[in-house]
């Protein structure tokens, strides 16, 4: 998101400052996936921002006569209310707008979570190589060997989904996938010339890890975080459609289609339009995560 | 060949460790135990009757090691919920798995493969794109959305198919391509990208001066060579393949392994729970060892190091 935020030079009597997230912006800007992946997410955010200046009605407010109504532009639908209303008769438009912030929290979290442990452990196994690498490495597979939404699903089963449980379980199911990379990318620097003179001019390990190794990596970095951003919604997603993510009244995407699951011969749109917000923003992290890509490193075809 | 197959085997060891002591521990991670399976106003004799029958009055270290011997002989104990052993509610509810993933597995097979062969090969073409927008949409969709929709287009609008249940083929349709989709993506998209790697390769530009038809290079020669990749994938889907089982299964109402685990979860059974996990876990590790098996019967040049 930093990249969106930069602000614009002007640039007339200046020979360019060229710095690299400028450069990524402005391809991403002239690629239709990009812009599109971008314009969802800023939506999105938005809705998650401030929820109240988009929703039309109160995501809570209930009502007995406007059960189950389908969608406005239906046969049967009430004015006002978009997108119908589910089995308590809240508007359903109102729900989606609201779940966003609930949806981009946790998986927002769970992604610094996840990203802070891989990237030391990845940092600290790369640099140091030998037994420490070993171990961690082991780690690495014994994690990256199970089924871990399973276990995921049964320990916030145990310990209550509560938000910062949900946080905390979700980073640490994902931080091998981030120590991972992170260890390709500190190996295939470690033996660069510039690491050799920083550790001449007598910079410590620690300075060269975080100061000289992490900002070369980090584009490799910020492209993975996309990718996982999309894993992280479709779990906080599977999680509350099983009951064990946020608890009601709050919404929830994955909860919304489940309260709808038991209505679907009699109204259908409950289930449905949730899923299409969760479809959207797993596919725009997607496709900004493969246009960062490419715009960082345009050689590459990656097919 | 013995030796190797022995050392991968030792090389499980630790990883099936871990999942003992995570299973293990699911039951003492939020303290005492005897407050997630006894009701609050249990008095304190009863519980410390229940600490001693069930060896919870025993140093932790004790408990782990009896939880293992019992676990390694397939002894969870009784489900709570249904006095039955927790091993045989497993079992029992394998075949229906077995028939749902196994189905989805061929028919992501049957699909992936070849949408990826034909999307490198006819690259950047209509069938090309098709295949691309369809794998991102398919990576984009969360299999329990999948499922619920085409349960309200071909059970609730068209009336074609049931909505759940377990029964004639026709129950199976719906939760196999379900579960099926996001590793129809991934196989394909995998395929698409070894294929193309090979299909630059030398040994196929020979063979097409040789005269091999082109079908044949590219089906044959060139897939071969490609599915070994491909094969790593679709072992480590296993995984996702489980996950899928357990959200399908409880979409459709289908009466398998995945269902349970929810429904033990859900009533905090919690000797099935860790029945189902360490079953979850032997079946992963025992796919990825016979895929790694495979490779060698793919690819002379990997040797049994």
């Amino acid at each position: 998101m930093t990249i969106a935020t930069l602000p614009l030079q002007n640039d007339d009597d200046l020979p360019p400052r060229r710095s690299l997230s400028r450069i990524v912006l402005k391809r991403l800007l002239t690629k239709p996936a990009a812009v599109f992946g971008l314009v969802i997410i800023l939506l999105f955010v938005a809705f998650a921002l401030v929820p109240d200046l988009f929703s039309p009605h109160d995501p809570y407010a209930q009502s007995l006569i406007r059960r189950l109504k389908p969608p406005s532009f239906l046969d049967r639908g009430v004015d006002g209310y978009l997108l119908g209303t589910d089995h308590l008769g809240r508007d359903t438009l109102s729900r989606i707008i609201h779940g966003a912030r609930t949806t981009l929290l946790v998986s927002l979290f769970a992604v610094v979570v996840s990203a802070v442990v891989g990237i030391w452990a990845g940092l600290v196994a790369g640099f140091f190589g030998g037994k420490t690498d070993a171990v961690i490495l082991r780690l690495i597979d014994m994690q990256l060997a199970f089924p871990v939404v399973l276990l995921v699903i049964a320990i916030v089963a145990v310990v209550g989904p509560s938000l910062t449980n949900l946080i905390v379980l979700m980073g640490l199911s994902a931080w091998p996938r981030f120590a991972r990379i992170v260890r390709g990318s500190v190996l295939s620097v470690r033996g660069l010339e510039y690491i050799e003179a920083a550790r001449s001019i007598g910079a410590g390990k620690l300075r060269i890890m975080l100061r000289h190794i992490l900002p070369n990596i980090l584009s490799a970095i910020i492209v993975y975080a996309s990718f996982e951003l999309a894993r992280m919604i479709l779990l906080e997603a599977t999680l509350s459609f099983l009951g064990l993510g946020v608890q009601p009244p709050t919404p929830t995407w994955g909860g919304m289609i489940n309260d709808g699951k038991n209505y679907l011969s009699i109204s259908w749109a409950v289930s449905l339009f949730p899923g299409v917000a969760i479809a959207l923003i797993i596919l725009a992290f997607n496709l900004l995560g493969d246009e960062i890509r490419d715009a960082l490193d345009p050689q590459l075809s990656h097919d | 060949m013995l030796q190797y197959v022995a050392r991968r085997l030792i090389l499980t060891l630790p990883v099936l460790f871990g999942i003992l002591l995570i299973s293990f521990m699911l039951t003492h991670i939020s303290g005492d135990p005897t407050d997630l399976i006894l009701s609050p106003d249990t008095p304190d004799e009863a519980r410390e009757l229940f600490r001693r029958k069930h060896g919870l009055d025993q140093p932790i270290w004790v408990q782990f090691y009896q939880f293992c011997v019992h676990a390694l002989q397939g002894d969870f104990g009784n489900s709570l919920r249904f006095n039955e052993p927790a091993t045989k509610l497993v079992l029992e509810r394998l075949g229906a798995t077995t028939e749902l993933a196994v189905t989805a597995m061929l028919l992501a097979i049957l699909v992936g493969v070849p949408a990826g062969v034909i999307a490198a090969y006819r690259r950047n073409t209509a069938a090309d794109v098709a295949v691309r927008t369809i794998t991102l949409l398919g990576q984009a969709v969360p299999s329990f959305y999948l499922g619920i929709l085409t349960i309200i287009i071909f059970a609730v609008w068209l009336r074609w198919l049931p909505s759940g249940g377990r029964g004639t083929w026709l129950h199976l349709i719906l939760p196999a391509t379900t579960l099926a989709l996001n590793l129809v993506a991934l196989i394909a998209r995998t395929t698409r990208s070894c294929m193309l790697d090979v299909l630059n390769q030398d040994y196929i530009r020979t063979a097409r001066a040789k005269g091999l038809g082109e079908s044949w290079i590219v089906w044959v020669h060139a897939l071969r060579n490609a599915f070994i990749p491909v094969l790593t994938v679709i072992g480590l889907q296993v995984g996702l393949l489980m996950g899928g089982v357990v959200v399908t299964e409880t979409v459709f109402s289908w009466p398998g392994v995945g269902r349970l685990a929810i429904q033990a979860i859900y009533a905090r059974d919690f000797p099935v729970v860790q029945a189902v996990v360490l079953f979850f876990a032997l079946i992963f590790v025992g796919v990825n060892l016979i895929v790694d098996l495979l490779y060698a019967v793919l690819d002379p040049r990997i040797g049994y190091r």
